[in-house]
């Protein structure tokens, strides 16, 4: 394999890959914490929508940014009404969410269909930049692909490191035992929502300002499921979501790459690969140390009375 | 996953379809405000007027398909002060699609455009129901009496765009970013290397089917791929351009648009030319001639003689040779005097399509199946 060939498919990988990475860590926290979110399509969509709106409207794409994360947050706060202080179905809410996503942010984005921005500016680092196969390989991006693994970090110094990441992690194994030791499940499920809000505002974000430089109707196009599997891919940790986020983003840089060279397989086969992909990680994976999975998950904490 | 996937999709098509039923009845609302207020002058003038329908699949300011459409009724309305416009975007293909055009009858409309390839099953049915009712549909290929079909054939006019690729590419390599490897697009493709060929033998164009016509991320990904390597001008054909032409003016390299004119403002500098449709005319005369009682459903497919298919102005990076050179080969077109699919022709697996001597009918485009020597992609 040439060099300008794998620099493509790493690049390709490190750009498809980055908004599945905020999603699935948006994801990861929420399950952390008990809590199911199939509303993050939703969030994402409008996360993407209110990035672009506010970047075509001041021009600022730090505030589109901005913009984009408050929006998913705010949007993600009607789950967490939802499904803590009306104990509703979590399953059925997210769903719910999402399709009110799909249809808000086509609402909101209809009337900046085909306005231009310019995109998230590349950000060049002095001397690794130039580097020949590191500097095109890995630096030459847009400052939220850079702060991809600094945010996987912090959630995983947070989820481990902390005492409210404790609290997180035994209210998302058993919320009475945690209410019992003094801790408020509903407040810090809210808390985790916000944050969860906020990262799938950023993903969406990186869709519209970073990669398709516009605004389309579910632009999304089922990332926001994709990094509900790949929360159980990386077994709810935040540093096996990067590997994960890497190696589908990577799938699908790979089919689109093996289509530009020519490869002689279907288009349509290829297409499949990331799906493939996620199909056998689940086939092997889900036998095996079913621990991870957090105790309570999906289930609505009822108080203690 | 993939087929909870399928499954939340189509929930999400019902409640966006509850949303809009009350857009329509909003618009229904809105109709007969019309109709009370403004609709009596008129008729006291005694002149004619006519209601046009039309719906579309996407949204209507998406610079390539469905604004090149929207855009033709827009012109129409301007040649025909009498004529009223319904239009309606976002329609998926089915029976939502019935249930507007009947809405739309209901609402006085006698002209109506189902402006999407999927929008034809539905349009049959309805013009069965409503036989006083005009329909016309583009590129189909089945016939009623009050349903005419339209379209034009463009693989010349992308023959014509690859001889501008062909004379201002620097690396001589092209890549194609395509929805679908269907029959219609894969002759286009074929064409634009041909015509590039024609100016320059060292030519390559490599294609990267998206499977869909609307994931805008997934084209900017496929873009960067295709820049990657070593490709300096991208076309396109999926809904809308403009990811991927910005994509290459945002790497300095030429674009070739499709559908619509105005897809060259994302582009301005690296923007060779487009083959775009201008309806307009066309809709004017479709409407003056219901208006009159002379309409009869016919199949128009138009060429490059047809007002209705332009190549778009070229960009300033396209040198001035290549722009004689393309409009002298257009008239060899208009004169029947050059085929684009000329033989002898190899596809790229190197069996022979085309005998030397014979020429592939544009006709026939839809048998299509297989890509010219030259292109890199799997045509299946």
């Amino acid at each position: 394999m040439s060099e300008i060939l794998l620099i493509s498919i790493l690049s390709g990988a490190i750009l498809s890959g980055t908004p599945l990475l905020y999603a699935t860590l948006s994801e990861m926290i929420g399950e952390r914490a008990g809590i199911v979110n199939l509303g993050l399509e939703g969030i994402m969509l409008v996360g993407a929508v209110a990035g672009f709106v506010t970047t075509v409207k001041t021009g600022n794409h730090a505030l589109g940014v901005v913009a984009a994360a408050l929006a998913g947050a705010l949007f993600n706060m009607i789950f967490a009404f939802l499904v803590l202080s009306r104990k509703a179905n979590q399953l059925a809410s997210g769903l719910a969410l999402m399709f009110c996503g799909v249809g808000l942010s086509a609402l909101l984005g209809a009337p900046f269909i085909g306005s231009r921005i310019e995109g998230l500016g590349t950000i060049r680092i002095p001397l690794l930049s130039d580097t020949r196969f590191l500097g095109r390989a890995f630096f030459h991006y847009d400052i939220l692909v850079y702060l991809t693994i600094p945010t996987a970090v912090v959630v995983w110094w947070f989820l481990f490191k902390t005492r409210w990441g404790l609290s997180l992690r035994a209210i998302g194994e058993n919320p009475t035992a945690a209410y019992a030791a003094g801790r408020n499940p509903h407040l810090l499920q809210y808390q985790v929502l916000f944050i969860a809000g906020l990262l799938g505002g950023i993903a969406g974000a990186h869709l519209s300002l970073a990669l398709a430089h516009t605004w389309a109707e579910w632009m999304t196009a089922g990332r926001g499921f994709f990094a509900v599997a790949l929360v159980i891919f990386a077994k709810w940790h935040p540093l096996r979501a990067i590997a994960g986020a890497l190696l589908f983003g990577g799938a699908i840089s790979l089919q689109l790459q093996m289509q530009a060279q020519g490869v002689p397989v279907s288009s349509f086969l290829l297409d499949m690969l990331p799906y493939v992909l996620s199909l056998v990680v689940l086939m092997i994976w889900s036998g095996a140390r079913r621990s991870a999975v957090p105790g309570s998950l999906g289930r609505v904490f009822q108080g203690t009375e | 996953m993939e087929s909870a996937k399928i499954e939340n999709e189509r929930k999400g098509k019902n409640m966006k379809n509850k949303a809009r039923l009350i857009l329509r009845a909003l618009a229904v609302l809105t109709g007969a405000a019309f109709v009370l207020g403004a609709g009596f002058p008129a008729v006291a003038q005694g002149q004619e007027k006519l209601k046009v329908g039309i719906i579309h699949i996407g949204s209507v300011h998406d610079a390539g398909y469905n604004q090149a459409h929207s855009e033709g009724v827009q012109a129409m309305k301007k040649n025909l002060p009498n004529v009223e416009v319904i239009q309606v975007e976002n329609v998926p293909e089915g029976a939502d699609a019935e249930r507007v055009m009947e809405n739309m009858i209901k609402q006085g409309a006698k002209l109506i455009i189902p402006a999407s390839f999927g929008y034809l099953d539905p349009a049959l049915k309805v013009a069965k129901k409503y036989p006083e009712v005009k329909f016309v549909h583009p590129g189909g290929y089945k016939l009623a009496p009050n349903l005419g079909t339209y379209w034009a054939s463009t693989p010349e006019a992308f023959y014509l765009a690859g001889i501008a690729a062909g004379k201002t590419t620097k690396t001589n390599k092209a890549g194609y970013v395509v929805a679908l490897p269907i029959s219609f697009f894969l002759a286009n493709v074929n064409a634009f290397h041909l015509g590039a060929r024609s100016v320059n033998p060292k030519f390559e164009t490599r294609v990267v089917f998206m499977g869909t016509f609307l994931d805008a991320p997934k084209e900017a990904i496929a873009a960067g791929a295709l820049l990657d390597m070593g490709v300096d001008v991208l076309g396109v054909i999926v809904d809308s351009p403009i990811t991927v032409v910005q994509a290459a003016e945002k790497r300095g390299a030429y674009s070739v648009g499709y559908h619509y004119l105005g897809a060259q403002k994302f582009a301005p500098k690296g923007w060779i030319s487009g083959i775009a449709f201008t309806w307009g005319e066309l809709y004017t005369r479709f409407a003056k001639s219901v208006m009159d009682g002379t309409w009869k459903s016919e199949g128009l497919f138009g060429n490059l003689t047809s007002d209705y298919l332009t190549i778009a102005p070229f960009g300033p990076a396209v040198p001035a040779d290549a722009v004689k050179l393309v409009n002298d080969t257009k008239k060899e077109f208009i004169a029947a005097k050059k085929n684009v699919f000329q033989g002898p022709l190899k596809d790229n697996k190197g069996v022979e399509r085309v005998k030397a001597g014979e020429a592939f009918p544009l006709q026939a485009i839809g048998k299509m199946d297989w890509l010219v020597e030259g292109v890199i992609g799997q045509p299946k």
